[in-house]
């Protein structure tokens, strides 16, 4: 029953979905109001009825419900209750009803959110009517999650274990919320290039921000995930899975900077409509990666390409579309905005070149494998050593030029004035790197640079929040995000130059030695969880001689599922994280026992959340500013 | 039950999967040196994953291997030749730079050059355009 009525809720959704399409273009006309108002009704009509099949399927997954084969596959009674639920979206069916829901929660969002120009904020309604209707065509005739399976069995398959994870649980509806949110700006885009408008950033911006803010915080989340899942002290593998969120967020990031020129002053109108078609498309892209299973080998693409090939197909229709209509109407919007070679366009043009690079290179790190297997048959890895050479530099580029952004002004700036006030920045840089080079061991030139870099960084954004007596939002969100930037670097920088590790095969009473510490493993015991059994052991931390912690990492093993996973143990002072991985049983007595110092490795995540606090200072001052003065349409540049 | 169960599963479950001995070598020179390699080399049964950094048997074995050979006197570029003889470029975490790859490795620069001349063009022509209205 649950099936039937999740079925009828999509076939209905897509219905509206059309209609919304249908609706929302034609009221891009002028005395199309009434058009309008159908468009209006049934955005809100489908998010209903995604909402409702969304739920169907997550109350067969809370119930058991194994006559649909989608809960059949991926749940089983031991589950916990929470992993129940969020075990919806960790199968191929269930994600893309999220990646729906998502979608019309944002189509939903541009229906209340104040209109400027109701001709363009309708256009962009029906392109998001398409996109729905793409995606929930997709999923009715290619991915249905509420097909039956008959005979009905007793026992699901359970959930992989490495999902059962609470880290992981809530990363995909942060990271959608990121991809999925920068259709709102290729749809106001397109709406824009439909109707002519040349002032669309304005509508579209709150949109641009929410979607990079919830990008920000989803790799956040994957890397930290990452980092204390997988059992090896990594944050970060290059791996196409991360690049594909990577890409998207790099595109949105230039193109948070660029509206700001042509909010501002009108300059790089095109560009900036031609970023906001690139971001979605890349995150149609990493959407297509994942979801096709070309990552995991061409070969077994080819095999069964029914689902790839239609992602490619709405890949080609969407991004091609988009850039058709920008060729044909683009150059009529721009107007060749003027401005001083020495300006604050020209940081935000330089960001936009070196941000450019950036993605290229991780979409040619990310593609390049793949295409080179489908055409000649010869496998390469791409890594980290690849990125190191070419991402590396340009990243480098990129965040020495960051401080000289916000303190030129627009049209025309002085730079010896610039100059002046990040002297003591330029002395912070210094400052930093000496003192990295004196106390450090190893010492690392690497490491002088990255902190020289980061107090380069740090002390711009101070400046800027002391040195001004009247701040805007703009000022406070650019020194957080950008500050946010000094502090992962920082993190990033302590934990690639200064861990220390060791590997040892210890008995109970035995000690090992990693980074100051001394640990003892006192015992592995036998312990067991909801759907799972584990060997945990305890181990003493000492320092100096004296206990100073216990800690107690795990492997698990989920019968329901055949899989063993790792869990770490983690002791931060928030300066460094020791990390404790227990290994592979070696005989009766002995655990192979991995341990690691990672010198300012939560700083990798707290940059993060500081980004993300600078963004939602610019986007919560956004949301006031519309509130509190309607009839301000061109609002100041933050 | 549940916990002699546990008991058990720690006994004899791990038993079956034990990896061999994390053997270091004992000099720490050279054990720097396998590290460092380790990092180079891609688990080739993981998803992007360097030997260095996985669980996998096949990982395991490989880092035994390259100590064995470490301990027997070869470079680092003969082992990692070996290695490439037996299972192709595809087991290099850095792809090596030939007529298969050129694209890949010059495409983040020249694609920085071109923005670079662009960004270039864009500002001389704002620098002679007409000023409008600040």
């Amino acid at each position: 029953m649950t099936g039937e009525f999740g079925q009828l809720a999509l076939c209905l959704a897509l219905a509206l979905s059309l209609m919304l399409a249908g609706s929302g273009l034609s009221g891009a006309r002028a005395p199309a109001a009434l058009a309008r108002r159908v468009a209006s009704a049934s955005a809100l009509g489908m998010l209903v009825f995604v909402a409702l099949a969304f739920s169907a399927l997550a109350y067969a997954s809370i119930v058991s419900d194994f006559s649909i084969l989608n809960v059949a596959q991926n749940s089983s009674t031991m589950k916990p209750l929470i992993y129940k639920i969020t075990g919806v979206w960790g199968n191929h069916e269930g994600s893309m009803l999220l990646w729906v829901l998502v979608l019309s929660i944002y189509t939903a969002m541009i229906v209340f959110a104040r209109r400027a120009n109701e001709r363009m904020t309708s256009a962009a309604l029906g392109v998001q009517g398409l996109l729905a209707a793409a995606f929930l065509l997709f999923i009715l005739l290619t991915s249905n999650p509420f097909t039956r399976l008959d005979p009905m069995p007793f026992e699901g398959a359970g959930l992989n274990p490495l999902l059962q994870d609470i880290g992981l649980a809530v990363h995909p509806p942060i990271l959608y919320s990121g991809y999925v949110g920068l259709s709102a700006s290729f749809a106001f885009a397109a709406a824009a290039l439909i109707t002519r408008t040349r002032d669309w950033v304005a509508a579209a911006r709150p949109f641009m921000l929410a979607a990079w803010i919830a990008l920000t915080l989803g790799i956040a989340l994957g890397s930290w995930w990452a980092y204390y899942e997988l059992g090896w002290g990594g944050f970060w593998f290059w791996d196409p899975v991360e690049n594909a969120s990577l890409m998207p967020w790099l595109i949105a990031t230039a193109l948070l900077h660029s509206a700001l020129a042509t909010e501002r002053t009108g300059a790089f109108r095109a560009w900036t409509l031609l970023l906001a078609i690139a971001g979605f498309s890349l995150s149609l892209i990493g959407t297509f990666l994942v979801r096709s299973g070309v990552l995991s080998s061409v070969h077994s693409f080819a095999s069964d390409p029914t689902r790839g090939l239609y992602i490619l197909g709405l890949i080609f229709g969407a991004i091609g579309s988009a850039l058709a209509l920008f060729a044909w109407r683009a150059p009529s919007l721009e107007e060749g905005a003027a401005f001083a070679p020495v300006s604050r366009e020209t940081t935000l043009l330089l960001n936009n070149v070196f941000l450019a690079a950036a993605t290229a290179t991780v979409f040619i790190g990310t593609l390049y494998p793949l295409a080179l297997d489908a055409m000649t048959g010869t496998k390469i890895s791409v890594g980290p050593p690849y990125f190191a050479i070419t991402f590396a530099p340009i990243a480098m580029a990129l965040l020495l030029l960051v401080p000289f952004g916000p303190r030129l002004g627009w049209k025309r700036a002085d730079w010896r004035a610039a100059l002046r006030t990040l002297a003591p920045a330029a002395g912070m840089a210094a400052v930093a790197s000496i003192a990295i080079l004196a106390f450090t061991t190893p010492r690392t030139l690497a490491g002088a640079a990255a902190f020289a870099m980061a107090g380069w960084l740090l002390a711009a954004s101070i400046i800027d929040l002391l040195g001004r007596k009247l701040h805007t939002a703009g000022t406070i969100a650019s020194a957080l995000a950008h500050a946010g930037l000094a502090v992962t670097l920082i993190g990033i920088a302590g934990t690639t130059l200064w861990r220390s590790e060791a590997l040892e095969v210890l008995a109970p009473g035995e000690t090992m030695y990693v980074g100051g510490y001394a640990l003892r493993l006192d015992g592995v015991v036998g312990d067991s969880g909801p759907n799972y059994q584990a060997a945990r052991a305890n181990i003493a931390v000492l320092r100096d001689g004296k206990v100073i912690a216990f800690m107690h990492p795990e492997k698990r093993f989920f019968p329901a599922e055949g899989q063993e996973t790792v869990e770490t143990a983690i002791r931060t002072t928030i300066i460094n994280d020791l990390y404790v991985a227990l290994g592979d049983h070696r005989d009766a007595a002995h655990w192979i026992v991995r341990a690691y110092v990672n010198p300012l490795a939560p700083f990798i995540w707290l940059g993060a959340l500081v980004m993300a606090l600078g963004g939602l200072a610019a986007l919560w001052s956004r949301v006031r500013r519309t509130q509190t003065a309607p009839d301000l349409i061109a609002a100041p540049a933050e | 039950m549940k916990n002699l169960l546990a008991a058990l599963f720690v006994l004899f479950a791990f038993a079956a999967a034990a990896a061999p001995a994390p053997e270091t070598l004992s000099d720490p020179a050279l054990e720097t040196r396998a590290r460092a390699l380790q990092k180079e080399l891609r688990c080739m049964v993981c998803q992007g994953e360097s030997i260095d950094e996985s669980n996998a048997q096949l990982a395991a074995d490989l880092r035994a291997l390259i100590r064995e050979r470490i301990k027997a006197g070869d470079s680092d570029e003969q082992i990692k030749a070996f290695l490439v003889s037996r299972y192709g470029d595809f087991i290099l975490m850095k792809p090596p730079f030939d007529s298969s790859t050129y694209a890949l490795w010059l495409t983040p620069f020249a694609v920085l050059i071109l923005a670079a001349g662009v960004a270039i063009w864009v500002v001389v022509r704002a620098a002679r355009a007409p000023q409008s209205e600040a």
